[in-house]
């Protein structure tokens, strides 16, 4: 019994039946509660007057497109590993979702943008490695897309996902070198001294539960649609040999 | 390993077009831009580092998509890939007879394009140096591209898809040398970091582009 037991497609689609609604409903709950309480139930900030709610999907939606790719590169590398079908197809599924995410992050931040700093787009190093995650997320999914055979189509994206990890990263330092930014800097970690106000910050937590919830079921989701085909593929193979 | 490089560059100079026509294109290109943006020498000036930069990008990619394209349709890449040297040599030799033919003309046709553009005049240093060592890693980072997509028919669009982005960090420092430069501060900085991605690319990219490689040959 190990913990790679439950990457057998089979196991996999008889844990995740269960999983997905209970993920939906966190998801739905969460956002809903976080929205809401975040909308309707908290303050206008002193200086940025009701513009400040825009953080509410901005900041959430930013923290998932990041993560969504981390999580592609975790499951391309135990593709290219393990070789667990499973895991290149939950990689797959999640550049879809990951590619949401990024165009919302970077649509609020332009919403939020135009009344705050006068502009809808800056060349700020945040917004250009956003930019830059955005191409990357491009080209990942246009290489599923052009090769037929599968497996070649798991490997190779699974690599270049992986080349391509390097330099988002090297691209993202990259930017502060050339750049001098309006975005402000990072203002939700636990340690630094000076946060988001407590009553910004706790609906904030709710919505990125919720925004997490919602990755998880629809990365689930998409994964559960992708092993379908995949059998569906194999019956009409079986069936036009017979 | 030597051999293959001869062969690589004989083919690319006799074997019509490769050669030039990336050279041919970067002077296209810089031709283009003052039509585009008017002739006021400042700010061409202003834009020439950017330019020269971005159009070296463009004429890289160009050529990627013969790097490996010809080989796999005759199969002498399946010999190379038998063949005593390891991929991953291969990808080497490769990407350094694909800068020989298109980085190195870039780097030495640069300075009079530079004028062209009227580039101050301490930039011209700067500008040949900077590409000089940024160069390597477009080809290197373009062999490792070509290697993902030679199994493809029709890849040179999605090559370019995946390629640029990858290029961005290239970019932003050669380019960063050079606008320093022609501002008059120190251009070291930036230089060497140009340098760093080169010598980066060369040092890893040659194992994923010999993984590319490999999947795509089975």
């Amino acid at each position: 019994m190990s913990l790679w037991e439950y990457a057998n497609p089979r196991k996999f689609m008889a844990w995740t039946a269960p999983v997905l609604p209970w993920a939906f409903g966190l998801a739905a709950v969460s956002l809903t509660v976080g929205l809401v309480w975040g909308f309707f139930f908290t303050p206008d900030d002193f200086r940025q007057g009701s513009t400040v709610k825009i953080i509410y999907l901005h900041v959430p939606a930013a923290l998932m497109a990041i993560n969504a790719w981390f999580m592609m590169l975790v499951a391309s590398v135990i593709w290219l590993v393990r070789r667990h079908h499973v895991s290149a197809l939950a990689a797959r599924a999640a550049a879809p979702v990951g590619i949401t995410m990024t165009l919302m992050a970077l649509f609020t931040g332009a919403v939020w943008g135009s009344p705050m700093w006068g502009t809808w787009w800056a060349w700020d190093p945040r917004l250009t490695s956003f930019l830059i995650l955005f191409l990357f997320y491009l080209g990942y999914v246009a290489l599923w897309e052009a090769i037929e055979d599968p497996d070649t189509a798991a490997d190779l994206t699974s690599v270049l996902c992986i080349v391509g990890s390097i330099f988002a990263v090297l691209s993202r330092y990259a930017v502060n070198f050339w750049n001098q930014g309006l975005h402000q800097g990072a203002s939700l970690s636990l340690d630094a001294e000076e946060n988001v106000a407590d009553v910004f910050w706790f609906p904030l937590l709710v919505c990125i539960a919720g925004f997490v919830a919602l990755f998880v079921a629809l990365v689930l989701l998409r994964t559960r649609t992708e092993i379908r085909l995949r059998r569906i593929r194999a019956l009409d193979a079986r069936s036009a040999r017979a | 390993m030597i051999a293959l490089l001869r062969r690589d560059l004989q083919l690319a100079v006799r074997a019509g077009g490769g050669f030039g026509l990336g050279l041919a294109f970067f002077l296209i290109v810089i031709v283009l831009v003052p039509f585009g943006v008017g002739p006021e020498q400042t700010v061409l000036a202003r834009i020439a580092p950017g330019i020269l930069w971005v159009a070296a990008l463009l004429s890289a990619l160009l050529s990627l998509d013969r790097i490996f394209a010809l080989d796999a349709e005759d199969g002498s890449l399946a010999l190379l890939a038998t063949a005593p040297i390891p991929l991953e040599g291969v990808a080497v030799v490769k990407a350094a007879a694909h800068w020989l033919t298109s980085g190195l003309p870039l780097v030495l046709a640069a300075p009079v394009l530079g004028a062209m553009l009227s580039l101050p005049p301490p930039a011209y240093a700067t500008l040949v140096l900077s590409l000089l060592v940024g160069t390597p890693a477009l080809s290197m980072i373009g062999t490792f591209g070509a290697a993902l997509t030679v199994g493809l028919r029709r890849g040179g669009l999605l090559l370019s898809l995946l390629v640029l982005p990858l290029y961005v960090p290239t970019l932003i420092f050669g380019a960063e040398a050079v606008r320093r430069a022609a501002d008059g501060l120190p251009a070291t900085a930036p230089l060497i970091l140009t340098a760093a991605i080169s010598a980066g690319t060369f040092a890893l990219m040659p194992f994923a582009a010999a993984a590319g490689l490999r999947v795509n040959l089975r």
